[in-house]
Formats: structure tokens, sequence, C-alpha cells
């Protein structure tokens, strides 16, 4: 197993929520990646961004890992969630302040910080 | 890549759609927005829904011809 491989899993399985992206919270790079951002942040998500643009290895291995083919990619504590229109959707229902507070406790909005990692 | 082959194949993979449209969002015939009503939907989470729409669309996903893809996904009523 790549080292690539074992660091994607380690952001996906050790962050409470994990946004992988195209560019940083400073310099988001494509529309999708913000919507994602934007209503991950709407409803106080400690969110970890991963940028995948430094090497294209890093989508590669990410898509292999999670099956699922497209930029932005949500997981909580491990599961994978969706792409930017099911982030969105669930935020307007209200479902995913739900989830983030069944998986991470109703106080999940205090540890709200936003931090980004690198798996390169 | 024009609207028409991916409706093809979205119609292969939803026989039974109620509804099944796909629109060239930015008139560059790759950034598509796809909506699909059908009852392969019922019961599952959005994730796998969309892991459907996705399957139904793996070659022109996989080729580049798709670069953006916008999803949504109802049930059949």
């Amino acid at each position: 197993m790549s080292e690539l491989n074992e660091s994607i899993k380690q952001v996906i399985e050790g962050e409470d929520v994990a946004l992988f992206m195209k560019g940083t919270p400073q310099m988001v790079m494509c529309g999708n990646s913000l919507r994602a951002l934007e209503a991950l942040r709407r409803v106080g998500a400690p969110v970890t961004t991963v940028d995948v643009l430094p090497d294209p290895a890093i989508r590669q291995e990410l898509s292999a890992v999670s099956g699922w083919p497209t930029i932005p990619q949500v997981f909580v504590r491990g599961e994978l969630i969706g792409g930017a229109d099911i982030v969105e959707e669930l935020e307007q229902s209200g479902e995913l302040e739900r989830t983030l507070a069944a998986r991470l406790g109703p106080g999940y909005r205090e540890s709200r910080d936003e931090k980004t990692l690198s798996v390169v | 890549m024009a609207t028409e082959p991916l409706r093809a194949l979205l119609a292969q993979a939803f026989p039974d759609a109620g509804e099944l449209d796909v629109l060239d969002r930015t008139g560059t015939g790759d950034h598509f927005q796809v909506t699909v009503a059908s009852a392969r939907f019922d019961g599952l989470p959005l994730v796998e829904q969309h892991r459907l729409v996705y399957e139904a669309l793996a070659t022109p996903l996989a080729d580049g011809t798709i670069h953006e893809l916008r999803i949504k996904t109802r049930g059949p009523g």
C-alpha cells in the first residue's frame, strides 16, 4: 500500500469532518469546492481541508479509496457524505446539522476550527 | 458532448425514470446538470443515489468528456 493511500485514509478516518477540495479555504480553485465549504461553514462544522491539486495522484488515490469520481468529497468520521450537491441539499434540509450532531455530539460547533492538511 | 448521448445512458440505467433531464449548463458541452426521478432511488441515502448516476455515466466521466456534473435525484413520486 502506497504512502499516499495511507495518508489519505488517515485523514478520512482521523478527522471529524474532512473536505477534499481544489485549492484551500484561502484560495478556492473551483466553484463546487466552494459550495461544499460554504455549506459546511453554515452549519459550523469543524472542517479539515485537503487540497487535491498539488499532485494528480491525490485525486486518483482518493477516488480509488472512496469509489467517488468527482471533487469535492466530504467525509464525516470516516464515512463519505457526498459531493457539493449532496452537502448543499443536506444542509438545506437540516439533515447535515443533524448528522453532525449525531456523529460528533451536540456541541460539535464549539470545536469549530478550520484546518488544512497536506497528504503529499 | 451533446446532451443526447448522456440522456441515452441515463435512460438505459433508469428505464422507469419519470423525469430525466440533462442540461448543458455552460453551453460548452462539458458542464452538465442532470435530474433523474426513479424508483431505483427509493430508500437510498443521497450518496448511494448519486453513485447510481455516476455508474450510469462512468464512461464519459472517466474519459474526461464530463468536466463537471451536478446531480439532482428524487424518487418517482
